[in-house]
């Protein structure tokens, strides 16, 4: 109905002779939240970087909005503004505080004046409920505050859609739940999100659509609750227990009932 | 040593670590305290103190040690570092560039001047230029030739030091950049080059120092009274006085900026080696 914020048609990746992405379709309409979920290796990043052309696709197209991102003539630093992407490492600028780190970026790519920019700093740390870490700088603070002030930043500049590459991995694990909540709130907002994770919970609470990758290819995607309570092929299967139980994964294979439990 | 059990015996030599120890350093200082006695004792003292330290021609000095000498070596030394810098950003980025050529290009700028003395270069700005471009005028007059000597000696080195200070900022930070809208030029100068900067801080301030001494060379070049710097200055007055003080004045003054500059260096290095940890 609504016209998709994201279209990937037919999406090729190699690195040298390494053909990573081997033709992905995969469309994602305004204010859904696609959570992509596989093992280690299966193309999830590479995927998600060629959504905004970090990555430059062997083959394919990628649209965001009306706009084709692989037209070599599109400008694409002007459609970048438009896609907010959060990764695994933060990628905090170090040598910036905190609200330093929000404005600089409005005001060199969208030339925002002073006071704006520091309006729109303020009103998106108070988002990720960070307002007083705003004369911080980034190494005074802990994983889980860096990955929301990135969120923060990323959101600032007014995206249309949000990407994350496993916004949580480097997180210790009591720091999960403060990214995950600005997250959710963020998909209850309304943003169209794709996001890399390997958080279940999450991916069952929030997401619209999961998405399963193995070997460049998508296996099988569908409602949480289909792929991951009640997965169709047996590598999802086979994924989804290791993931939830990894002690386990060498000794048994779980039927889609145990991992409904150990989920919960 | 009556301990039988022969499992974890070193080299007998009948002394303990302790003693070794101390037998060690007592032979290191007997070396020093032998080598100073020798100088005391050999050295000429009256005729060392006339040569280096008469106290009336070391007078004679001022003021124009301070207001022209010493001021026109930090004045070469500082526009030869600026002019440096920015031929070796220019040529840093050059040699990280996509484009062929100039990676090319660089890299053989690189290699030429890092190979030459510093002497050459200057006799090179100074007499081979103008010879081959009978035209050519330096902005500044011996100013801006001194600045383009000193700014060729130490572009190549501050080329490879600007541009392993780039590579070690994360590519994140690029990525992280480019995915905000940045464009490729917009990163490198907001969010690349300030953290490679701060990285590189003391290399740069190593070879201020360097240069510095360098400056010096400004001897080779015909300079006028007004232009003589630390070293020409202490050549000339030693020559007109026969005496060797103005050189030992001279030296001094060189210390008196080089050795804050490299405790400064010291100071950051340590302060990053805390940062990394
Ligand atoms: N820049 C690159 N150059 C060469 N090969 C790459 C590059 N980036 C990724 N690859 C390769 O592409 C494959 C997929 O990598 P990708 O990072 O997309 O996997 P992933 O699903 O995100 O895995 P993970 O869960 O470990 O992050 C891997 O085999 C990897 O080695
Ligand atoms: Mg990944």
């Amino acid at each position: 109905m609504t016209r998709p914020e994201i279209r990937v048609e037919d999406l090729h990746k190699s690195f040298g002779g390494n053909h990573v992405l081997r033709g992905i379709d995969l469309e994602i309409a305004q204010g859904e939240v696609v959570c992509v979920i596989g093992p280690s290796g299966s193309g999830k990043s590479t995927l998600l970087r060629c959504v905004n052309l970090l990555e430059e696709p062997t083959g394919g197209r990628v649209f965001v909005g009306d706009t084709e991102l692989t037209d070599p003539d599109v400008d694409i630093d002007a459609v970048r503004r438009r896609i907010g992407m959060v990764f695994q490492q933060f990628n905090l600028f170090p040598h910036l505080s905190v609200t330093e780190n929000l404005t600089l970026p409005q005001r060199r790519v969208l030339r925002r004046d002073r006071a704006t920019a520091a309006r729109v700093a303020a009103e998106n740390l108070a988002r990720v409920g960070l307002s007083e870490k705003a004369d911080a700088f980034p190494s005074s603070l802990s994983g889980g505050q860096q990955q929301r002030v990135a969120i923060a930043r990323a959101l600032a500049m007014g995206p249309e859609v949000m990407l994350f590459d496993e916004p949580t991995s480097a997180l210790d694990p009591e720091l999960v739940g403060d990214v995950l909540a600005v997250m959710r709130r963020l998909a209850e907002d309304g943003m169209t999100m794709m996001v890399v994770t390997h958080e279940m919970t999450f991916a069952r609470e929030v997401a619209d659509r999961v998405v399963f990758m193995d070997g460049g290819v998508i296996v099988e995607e569908g409602s949480p609750d289909r792929v991951i309570g009640d997965p169709r092929h047996e590598r999802t299967r086979h994924f989804l227990s290791r993931l939830l139980d990894p002690a386990m994964a060498e000794v048994e294979e779980e039927t889609p009932d145990q991992v409904g439990k150990a989920e919960a | 040593m009556t301990d039988t059990d022969t499992r974890v015996q070193p080299r007998k030599t009948g002394l303990t670590r302790r003693q070794k120890r101390r037998l060690s350093r007592g032979a290191q200082y007997a070396v020093f305290a032998a080598a100073v006695i020798a100088f005391a004792v050999t050295a000429d003292w009256g005729r060392l103190q006339n040569q280096f330290a008469q106290v009336d021609i070391a007078r004679q000095l001022f003021p124009d040690l301070i207001t022209v000498a010493l001021k026109n070596t930090v004045l070469y030394t500082l526009s030869g570092f600026v002019v440096g810098l920015a031929l070796g950003l220019v040529i840093a980025l050059m040699r990280l560039s996509s484009v062929g050529p100039y990676r090319w290009l660089a890299g053989v700028y690189i290699e030429i001047f890092r190979g030459l003395p510093a002497l050459l270069i200057f006799i090179f700005v100074g007499v081979g230029l103008p010879l081959a471009f009978p035209g050519i005028q330096y902005p500044g007059g011996t100013y801006g030739k001194v600045a383009v000597a000193l700014g060729l000696v130490s572009a190549a080195y501050m080329a490879e030091t600007i541009r392993a200070g780039i590579q070690a900022v994360p590519k994140g930070q690029t990525e992280a950049a480019r995915s905000l809208g940045f464009s490729p030029a917009r990163a490198m100068v907001s969010i690349v080059l300030p953290q490679a900067f701060r990285i590189i801080l003391p290399p740069l301030t190593n070879e201020l120092v360097l240069l510095f001494k360098d400056s010096s060379l400004v001897l080779f070049l015909g300079v006028t009274l007004e232009e003589r710097e630390l070293s020409k200055f202490g050549n000339d007055l030693a020559s007109t006085t026969a005496n060797s003080t103005p050189i030992l004045v001279a030296g001094l003054c060189y210390l008196l900026i080089t050795i804050p500059l490299s405790l400064v260096v010291r100071r950051m290095e340590a302060r990053a080696q805390r940062e990394i940890r």
